[in-house]
């Protein structure tokens, strides 16, 4: 576990040295942030009694949605392990005394937290200081905040080992491109990217709950806006919870096959 | 013009070659815009309007923005790239050569995927034309036409604004995708749905406004006529471009790569 750890602690290291990028990013993820609120306050100024939640929770939702988009974004892919299984490299990390797997577990959340880390803060304050119901409301109880902070940590496992499954379908695909696109689309439509899910028509919103990728930023986001209310909580993080396990033993079983058929050539 | 479309035959046959990944990357391309235009869809089943804008009404706005963005970055797309350009000193090479610098750019780098989305737009006006959205006359036909190519011109004068700025820093500035990424996304509404200041910062500083919110107006019978021919006015910010343009290219030095 120690070896896991450290080489966490590396990767964590070498994404918070983009600061430049990060500030880049924040600008435009502010005014991204601003647009998407004022689309939503036409619709809510002229029906108010269709919305689905209220504006304050949409406007919590929005800006929380901005400050953690690098947590959950399905296409930060890891572009190494991608070239790694393609070229062949991926036969160097076989020799270390390391299991190839956990590493890219590692290797995920750690680039995610790091590029997460940096953009978070002055989001978050400058969005928690608009007036009522534009800005990020932070009133939220203890008891919330902590579920809050755990549907965080199982939201990143379970965007992290979608993205395993991912890569190890790569051992059997000549082109990755294919299910990376559809899966970004996917994510985009079925996970609360672009219209929150309970925005969404009663059948399609159903279906779209089942899937692992509303178990993504879906779940904490509407937690922390008190639009799931703390007593559905458990079954929705169960959910989320039946994925992660889902996702990663899928992968590390194809990975594993993947590897014991791969022939690798001297050269 | 004839050496422009070799150019762009040559780039169209490269990507071709690639067969299932330049089929991919259409599809890459045109999932992203059917998901926006899909989420209009959503909010209009939940709302039925918004601003008094009906869904036809809407998928006729998102198309001319679609179109237009989608041509620029075609064909514009040598502009786009150019802090590729620049970094790898291909420039020296441009200005050697006895032809306009800024032809000779934009016959760099193509992307023909990008009609992908051209193709969605067609379909979107396919259907948003007949559905009675509009009371066509030959007049709004023409507006129409005028408003997807002059915003086609607008993207580009924002592409070129971007290479401009890179003479000077020499890399790929990310705050000004707010004005690239930024009008494909939030153009699926009139501009005139985020408020009154976006909508003055869209008429008067990058006008886009004025090829999409106004002439809608028109349209959709809420205007007078000459918002029609709106258009053809925002077209003027090309020159602030081609200053800044000439700016730049004075101010070139090579990178020595």
């Amino acid at each position: 576990m120690r070896k896991y750890w450290s080489f966490f602690k590396m990767r964590l290291m070498a994404g918070l040295q983009y600061r430049a990028a990060a500030m880049a990013g924040m600008s435009t993820q502010f005014v991204w942030g601003a647009m998407e609120i004022l689309l939503y306050r036409a619709f809510w100024l002229e029906h108010p009694e269709r919305f689905p939640m209220g504006m304050e929770a949409l406007s919590s939702y929005i800006w929380l949605q901005q400050a953690f988009l690098s947590l959950f974004a399905m296409w930060n892919w890891e572009n190494d392990i991608l070239e790694s299984v393609k070229t062949g490299a991926v036969s160097y990390e076989l020799l270390r005394p390391t299991d190839i797997y956990s590493m890219w577990m590692a290797r995920s959340i750690a680039n995610r937290l790091a590029r997460a880390a940096l953009r978070m803060v002055p989001v978050i304050l400058l969005s928690s200081l608009l007036p009522a119901p534009w800005g990020l409301r932070l009133r939220i109880s203890p008891a919330a905040f902590g579920v809050f902070l755990l549907s965080m940590v199982l939201m990143v496992l379970v965007v992290c080992a979608y993205s395993l499954f991912v890569y190890s379908l790569t051992f059997y695909l000549t082109d990755p491109n294919g299910i990376m696109v559809l899966s970004v689309a996917a994510a985009d439509l079925l996970g609360g990217a672009i219209v929150p899910l309970p925005f969404l028509p009663e059948g399609f919103r159903k279906f779209a709950e089942l899937t692992p990728f509303a178990s993504m930023q879906n779940v904490p986001l509407r937690i922390f806006s008190g639009d799931i209310p703390l007593p559905e909580a458990p079954a929705v993080m169960g959910l989320q919870a039946f994925w992660i396990v889902v996702l990663l033993s899928a992968g590390y079983l194809l990975t594993r096959n993947g590897l014991r058929r791969a022939v690798i050539l001297g050269g | 013009m004839r050496l422009y479309f070799k150019f762009f035959s040559i780039h169209f046959r490269s990507a071709m070659t690639y067969r299932s990944s330049f089929f991919l990357s259409c599809l890459g391309h045109l999932l992203i815009t059917t998901n926006v235009f899909l989420s209009v869809a959503f909010l209009m089943d939940r709302f039925e309007s918004v601003g008094g804008y009906t869904l036809p009404q809407l998928s006729l706005c998102y198309a001319v923005i679609l179109a237009g963005t989608s041509l620029a970055e075609c064909f514009a797309r040598g502009i786009d790239a150019f802090g590729r350009i620049l970094s790898q000193a291909q420039f020296d090479r441009i200005m050697l050569r006895p032809r306009p610098l800024l032809f000779q750019v934009l016959c760099q780098d193509m992307k023909p995927t990008m009609l992908a989305r051209l193709l969605q737009a067609v379909i979107m006006l396919a259907w948003a034309i007949p559905s009675g959205a509009v009371h066509w006359t030959p007049f709004k036909a023409l507006t129409l036409t005028l408003m997807i190519l002059c915003g086609a011109g607008i993207f580009f004068g924002v592409f070129l604004i971007n290479a401009c700025v890179t003479f000077f820093t020499l890399e790929h500035v990310e705050a000004l995708n707010i004005f690239m990424d930024g009008p494909r996304e939030y153009g699926k509404y009139p501009f005139g749905i985020y408020g009154r200041p976006v909508l003055l910062i869209l008429t008067f500083l990058v006008p886009l406004a004025l090829v999409q919110h106004w002439p809608l107006q028109y349209l959709f019978d809420r205007g007078p006529a000459w918002y029609g021919l709106l258009p053809i006015i925002s077209l003027l910010f090309l020159i602030p471009c081609a200053l800044l343009w000439r700016l730049g290219v004075r101010h070139y030095r090579s990178t020595g790569s």
